[in-house]
């Protein structure tokens, strides 16, 4: 798990360009959305193709990305309990 | 105040050949060759602060730099948008369409389409200097003076807007070139098709 929760940070830094923060800026409670990395609408649709390109993950209700998208800690949790790839 | 009042640039950038020259000075310049790297060093030289810049595409950031340095002292909100180019956002769309040509590989990126439309860049002016303004985006040839003059002319002499930033903002395969101009109905220099194109091709 602990792999994974380092790969996720890394993904994330280079999928959304954020060129300003490293992974060790990152902790696994962290907020993603709000007040934690700041991400936005736009990154949270990026997260749902890297979901389903990554690790065969299919996001049917995007609604349900509330939850998984809290912290890098619920995406690994989630991602560890559904990948197919 | 009447149609005909005559209006005035008051300040000119041109990004271009890896310079950024702000009225007349050479403010960047780096050998890069690439559009991606030649922005970034701007953006740090500059000592910009602003994540999302790297989020935009090289259409938005082109225009971004322009606006940045032709506002960086603008208290305005007042203020129109008027901008044109070439290739629209051909730039990504050919990108956007290299993601999605493998149906076997079908990942289109959202982050990518939402700049699939030329206009976008105005949008990120917008957003990051706090306008709620008119703002038009043109597909030309080639830069259009006469037209670009009219447009900012009717704008401030109808009351639309106090001042007005028009833009050039060219970009297509790392072949880039832009010229951002700020209209206002005081200065110096007189704001006319002739005026623009002597600044266009300086």
């Amino acid at each position: 798990m602990e792999a994974l929760k380092q790969e996720l940070k890394g993904k994330i830094i280079e999928v959304l360009n954020l060129e300003d923060i490293t992974v060790a800026d990152i902790n696994d409670d962290d907020a993603l959305f709000g007040d934690g990395l700041g991400l936005d609408s736009i990154d949270a649709l990026e997260l749902i193709v890297m979901l389903d390109k990554d690790y065969g993950i299919k996001l049917t209700d995007p609604k349900d990305g509330k939850n998984i998208f809290k912290s890098i800690e619920t995406m690994a949790a989630y991602i560890a309990a559904n990948r197919t790839k | 105040m009447t149609l005909e009042n005559q209006n005035y640039i008051t300040a000119i950038c041109s990004i271009r050949n890896n310079e950024i020259i702000l009225d007349g000075k050479l403010v960047f310049k780096t050998e890069t060759l690439d559009f991606s790297d030649f922005s970034k060093k701007a953006y740090q030289h500059l000592g910009i602060s602003y994540p999302k810049f790297f989020k935009m595409d090289n259409l938005s950031k082109l225009a971004f730099l322009g606006a940045e340095m032709l506002l960086q002292n603008e208290q305005e909100s007042d203020m129109a948008l008027v901008f044109a180019n070439r290739s629209s956002s051909l730039d990504t769309d050919v990108k956007y369409q290299k993601s999605i040509a493998d149906t076997a590989n079908y990942f289109p990126s959202p982050a990518v389409f939402v700049y699939t439309l030329p206009n976008i860049c105005i949008g990120e002016i917008s957003i990051r200097h706090q306008l709620k303004s008119e703002n038009s985006f043109f597909i030309f040839d080639a830069f259009n003076p006469q037209l670009m003059a009219n447009y900012a002319d009717v704008l401030i002499n109808t009351g639309k807007a106090t001042k007005v930033l028009c833009g050039w903002t060219e970009i297509f395969n790392e072949e880039y070139n832009a010229f951002l101009y700020l209209v206002a109905a005081e200065g110096t220099l007189t704001h006319n098709k002739h005026s623009l194109e002597t600044a266009y091709n300086e």
